[in-house]
């Protein structure tokens, strides 16, 4: 009984981790109605770059902040550069240009930073709660992805920046009409989005070491978490994080075994969009003919 | 265009194919058996290229997926070899059969899925791919993390060939067949119905195409092409291990079919030369140069040439000819 709620507890740390980054393609997604396969490698970057700024003997928390800063200029960077020439183009156009994205940040990453698996810090190292069910990296994982998840809330619901960007995704030619600069709210999410991945990145970068293909299962769980939840819904892409977390630990400990996991993951993608293709909590669309 | 000019044209097409074959035959004669090797490889991705266009560019279904079609193809290829003796020329169509079988069924709940869902369903298939191989319960059929070793197969009839330039002249003429089916299926009523299914799903169903029934026949299809590139393409490696299959393998099909031009068939070809070659060039310069440069030429191809090589070169061709 001991194993399996230490294996739910560690399941909702992962699935923090989940959380954020389904709440990452979650953003843009509402935006653009683009699934963005380059988040993981955007998060896997700004990892990076955060272990760069700490190996160059910043503080921890110093590098996490100025990381989170370049992220989010890199992801506006990234939107203004690459993405808008095809904004308007076809589906299969939009894929391609995020698959060469996340082939340009994967060979990138290699290339600066060598394949060598590294480590990279945890700053919750303090000693005590070590006969707990939760490490105290767990517990500061959790701790973090629900700061993060209070901040956006607050941001969307209580700020005009907010509102303005959510209105943008929402009706775009009303908001132009209402003057909202519709481009640059597309590039702020893009920033957002970066920002959160960047967190998401670096904190679960200490479980998983930090190396250029550190994020391919780690993005895999977050797209069936964003689906699980329902891919235009924030407040159901955090739930899908937290439930696929679980999900994968226990998939993982009592029925097919560690080796399986990712498998897990394709069957629950599949799964989800077959049986339930909005989600938990998504809306169902219906287009006119 | 009058009639005559037509003919013209056509005939200098006809001209233009036919040179092109002669070199094909004549080429492993000048070069190295290495060279050999790596020509009949870039054959093997023109089969598979030819496959996924059939998918995407045609029907316009995304796979992501397609490593993983590949290697069920050379799976199979190679647990028939080693558990059952079955010569090679034998495992060839089928693994082309079993992909059809998995692809077929793999298409019946894509139907349900459109663009970036497709594309995340079968990006998630390519992830999925190497652990499944490596599973320990079929471990005693697939050799588990080892893979399986294939023997080399001897030309046949005593002829006076090289194990690889045989190999070569084997898969070319596979490669013949298929590209020659293919011609005949895109120009036909079905390829017509894929078309339509691509551009317009609504009115193509309203005019009595059963889209259901085409889009996963072409995903078996495809598929089936596929099978028949990665069952080929592990006997010319002689060998087949799940870390082949990854994430990366899939994408690199994708850079080959935006490189050589969606819906086209000759595009398959540069594509294939494409990604045999210049990751060999590439490889001197950095182990992910590469990857750095896939990205950036497909960013490129998709600003600059959405046609990819086959529309720039057919552009060149009609200047030419004019």
């Amino acid at each position: 009984m001991e194993g399996f709620l230490h294996q739910i507890l560690s399941g909702l740390a992962t699935g923090g981790i989940y959380a954020a980054i389904a709440l990452s393609l979650v953003m843009i997604y509402q935006a653009t109605h683009h699934i963005n396969f380059a988040q993981g490698e955007m998060a896997m970057f700004s990892t990076y770059l955060a272990w760069m700024m700490i190996d160059a003997g910043l503080p921890y928390w110093v590098a996490f902040a100025g990381t989170v800063a370049l992220s989010f200029v890199l992801g506006v960077l990234i939107e203004r550069i690459v993405i808008r020439p095809v904004e308007h183009a076809p589906v299969l156009s939009v894929v391609i240009v995020f698959i060469a994205l996340l082939v340009i940040l994967n060979s990138l990453a290699g290339w600066i930073f060598s394949y060598t698996i590294k480590t990279f810090p945890s700053p919750f190292t303090w000693q005590g709660s070590q006969n707990g069910y939760l490490s105290p990296h767990e517990l500061g994982t959790i701790g973090v992805t629900l700061i993060v998840l209070t901040a956006l809330f607050l941001f969307f619901r209580f700020t005009s920046l907010g509102l303005a960007m959510r209105a943008a995704a929402q009706n775009p030619v009303s908001s132009r009409l209402a003057g909202i600069r519709v481009g640059w709210m597309l590039a702020l999410g893009w920033g957002l989005a970066a920002a959160i991945g960047a967190i998401a990145g670096m904190m679960i970068a200490p479980v998983v070491y930090l190396d250029p293909n550190m994020m391919a299962g780690v993005m895999l769980y977050a797209f069936a978490a964003a689906l699980l939840g329902g891919i235009d819904n924030p407040f159901g892409a955090v739930v899908g994080g937290f439930v696929v977390g679980v999900v994968e630990n226990l998939a993982g400990a009592y029925v097919v075994g560690t080796e399986l996991k990712l498998t897990v993951a394709l069957v629950l993608i599949i799964g989800v969009l077959l049986f339930r293709p909005t989600g938990l909590f998504g809306r169902r669309y219906v287009t006119r003919v | 265009m009058d009639q005559h000019a037509t003919t013209r044209g056509q005939g200098l097409r006809m001209a233009a194919v036919i040179a092109a074959m002669a070199v094909l035959v004549a080429l492993p004669f000048f070069i190295s058996d290495y060279r050999t090797f790596q020509f009949t490889q870039a054959i093997v991705y023109a089969i598979v290229l030819v496959g996924l266009n059939l998918l995407t560019g045609y029907n316009g279904q995304i796979s992501l997926g397609h490593g993983a079609f590949y290697a069920v193809g050379a799976y199979t290829a190679a647990i028939l070899m080693e558990h059952f003796g079955v010569p090679y020329w034998a495992t060839v169509p089928a693994a082309g059969l079993v992909c059809f079988g998995f692809g077929f069924l793999f298409g019946l709940p894509a139907l349900r899925l459109h663009g970036h869902y497709l594309a995340l369903a079968t990006f998630a298939l390519a992830v999925a791919t190497p652990q499944v191989l490596k599973v320990r319960h079929l471990e005693a059929w697939t050799g588990g993390v080892q893979g399986i070793v294939i023997i080399k197969p001897d030309p046949p009839f005593g002829l006076p060939l090289s194990q690889d330039r045989w190999l070569y002249f084997f898969t070319l003429a596979v490669a013949m067949l298929l590209f020659l089916a293919a011609w005949n299926l895109v120009r036909g009523r079905a390829g017509r119905a894929m078309v339509a299914l691509r551009d317009h799903p609504i009115a193509a169903e309203a005019m009595g195409v059963n889209g259901a029934m085409v889009k996963s026949t072409v995903f078996g299809i495809s598929a089936l092409y596929t099978g028949i590139g990665g069952a080929l393409g592990a006997i010319a490696v002689q060998f087949v291990a799940p870390d082949s299959f990854g994430t990366f393998l899939s994408i690199s099909f994708v850079v080959g079919i935006v490189v050589g031009g969606l819906a086209t068939l000759s595009g398959a070809i540069w594509g294939a030369l494409f990604i045999q070659f210049v990751p060999n060039v590439a490889d001197q310069i950095s182990k992910a140069a590469p990857w750095a440069i896939y990205g950036a030429v497909l960013l490129v191809f998709i600003y600059v040439a959405p046609g990819g090589v086959a529309y720039l070169l057919s552009r060149v061709w009609g200047k030419l000819r004019r």
